[in-house]
């Protein structure tokens, strides 16, 4: 029996799951399938991320998902060196950055490069699928 | 434009807990001493105040927390109840106070704010930032340190002016004798410091604090009538709000503390040069810098120049968080920085600015969403 190793080891902590609605679950259904989509809004032509249930500009319900190129560019981005959450901890340093898709949506994500100090303002990048946890996600690497 | 207000009222007393740790006390419990002290040091009985303003805890919503809070004072308020725009809560809630003093509504207010972050739970602080907890986008922290480092790429802001901050709050705060974190930084220790979230380190980041804080606010003219002691008249007051979270925020750069300081410039009649001493919310070493840009102190992307060499110290051309801050004295949201710039406009400061006249205070909240300013004069 193996049970005190079991017992000493400890359990792998799991991310915490993203809060999908109705409005948001085409977007995280597309990322399963490896594609990264933003929400277009039919009236005033906006395009927007994170899901929501009305374009913020016009305040119209009238929109669509529409697919994206992939082409962002960096608007900044932190490197953890501390753990807020102990799935993070054998992980450090990773980086969280905030990009720009082509289209205009901004989005959270990680950049993937060794070393996340070498990234500079506004470099080009292109969308890579990712998966945590059984669900798509959506990284970025420098072009 | 309506009636301008500048000078119209006062802050007529201010009180305050001890800061840092203060385990087993609830916020009520903490409120209460701090407006008996407010009242106290007002020179004004219980009796007289007929308006209660309250921020709620930032750990911890609760449903009419602002008459929790007249109950434990025995209190039938005319107004009351919470104002909830995060840390620039303070500002605002003294500022409508004067406005519905003004309009006849009520005659003495109370503000007051109390938390239990330290020896209660700052769960607050490090939960997931939206719906994004797969990429490992956690803590308020980490969206100050990306508007940081977007500052640093757009505008070449150096880690210099950070620690700058940063050391003129922990020179100050070491004065203090009520200050929570009373240690000096030498700028090359903060240069030395290992990162926590880069590009910030431990010493950009707010203290976590138990403690509670609150004034008295009434007309000019009241003050006068009751023979207030050291009343400080409200010279101006204004706010702005950008809304977008972070990652959404076309302009990562700068904040509404620009609509804010020009609107509270606007109603005192005067400019950032004729401030003398200025109380700026320091949450993060970056909003600092960029209050100091956005109200024009310094032109955007200058403002390592304005905060080096000790230029934002006493002694220097604008002393900065003379107290120490959410840096060094209490990482309570704000209510701190208007006490010292009361103590500072009556001349009773631990570290004072020899003849100072005017004073400005920004409160902001969330992470730059919420912007106000606040100008105290003599």
């Amino acid at each position: 029996m193996n049970t005190t190793v079991q017992t000493a080891s400890k359990p792998k902590a799991t991310l915490p799951d993203p809060d999908i609605n109705e409005v948001s679950k085409p977007y995280w259904d597309a990322l399963k399938q490896g594609k990264l989509t933003f929400q277009h809004c039919r009236k005033c032509g906006n395009n927007w991320l994170p899901a929501r249930g009305e374009c913020p500009k016009c305040l119209e319900a009238g929109w669509a998902w529409h697919d994206a190129s992939g082409k962002a560019k960096l608007i900044s981005w932190v490197v953890f060196h501390r753990a807020f959450h102990p799935a993070f901890e054998d992980r450090l340093p990773y980086n969280v950055a905030v990009v720009e898709l082509a289209e205009g949506p901004r989005m959270i994500t990680n950049i993937v490069i060794e070393d996340a100090e070498k990234l500079v303002i506004d470099q080009p990048l292109t969308f890579m699928p990712a998966e945590e946890q059984g669900h798509g996600i959506a990284r970025f690497r420098p072009v | 434009m309506g009636t301008n207000l500048s000078g119209k009222a006062v802050i007529a007393g201010i009180g305050a807990t001890r800061f840092g740790a203060l385990p087993g006390r609830t916020t009520i419990s903490m409120n209460v001493e701090a407006i008996h002290k407010a009242l106290n040091d007002a020179g004004i009985e219980k009796d007289a105040v007929d308006a209660l303003y309250v921020k709620c805890p930032t750990s911890k919503f609760e449903m009419m927390y602002g008459q929790k809070i007249a109950e434990a004072i025995g209190l039938q308020p005319r107004i009351g109840g919470v104002w909830d725009s995060g840390g620039s809560s303070n500002v605002i809630m003294i500022s409508q106070a004067i406005m519905a003093i003004e309009a006849g509504q009520c005659e003495i207010a109370v503000v007051t704010f109390a938390d239990n972050p330290k020896t209660g739970s700052a769960a607050g602080y490090s939960y997931p930032r939206g719906e994004d907890a797969l990429y490992g986008w956690f803590a308020v922290l980490s969206s100050y340190a990306m508007i940081a480092r977007r500052h640093m790429g757009e505008l070449g802001t150096p880690r210099e002016a950070m620690g700058a901050v940063a050391v003129a709050a922990r020179r100050h705060g070491a004065q203090n004798p009520n200050a929570q974190l009373r240690k000096p930084l030498a700028l090359d220790e903060y240069m030395d410091m290992p990162p926590m979230v880069a590009p910030f380190c431990r010493d950009d980041c707010t203290l976590v604090s138990d403690g509670a804080a609150a004034v008295v606010v009434m007309s000019t003219e009241r003050a006068r009538k009751m023979g207030v002691a050291k009343p400080v008249p409200v010279l101006g007051f204004g706010f702005g709000q950008t809304s977008w979270d972070v990652t959404q925020r076309p302009d990562m750069t700068s904040t509404q503390a620009k609509v804010a300081g020009e609107t509270a410039f606007k109603m005192a009649g005067l400019k950032p040069k004729d401030m003398d001493v200025a109380q700026i919310y320091d949450c993060f070493t970056i909003t600092a810098l960029m209050t100091l840009e956005d109200y024009g102190f310094a032109k955007k992307g200058q403002v390592a120049d304005f905060v080096k060499g000790g230029n934002i110290e006493i002694g220097g051309e604008l002393p900065m968080n003379t107290s120490g801050g959410l840096l060094s004295e209490t990482g309570m949201p704000g209510m701190q920085l208007i006490h010292e710039g009361v103590r500072q406009m009556r001349g009773d400061a631990a570290l004072q600015v020899k003849g100072a006249k005017h004073c400005i205070i920004s409160n902001q909240g969330g992470v730059m969403h919420t912007h106000a300013a606040l100008i105290l004069g003599q």
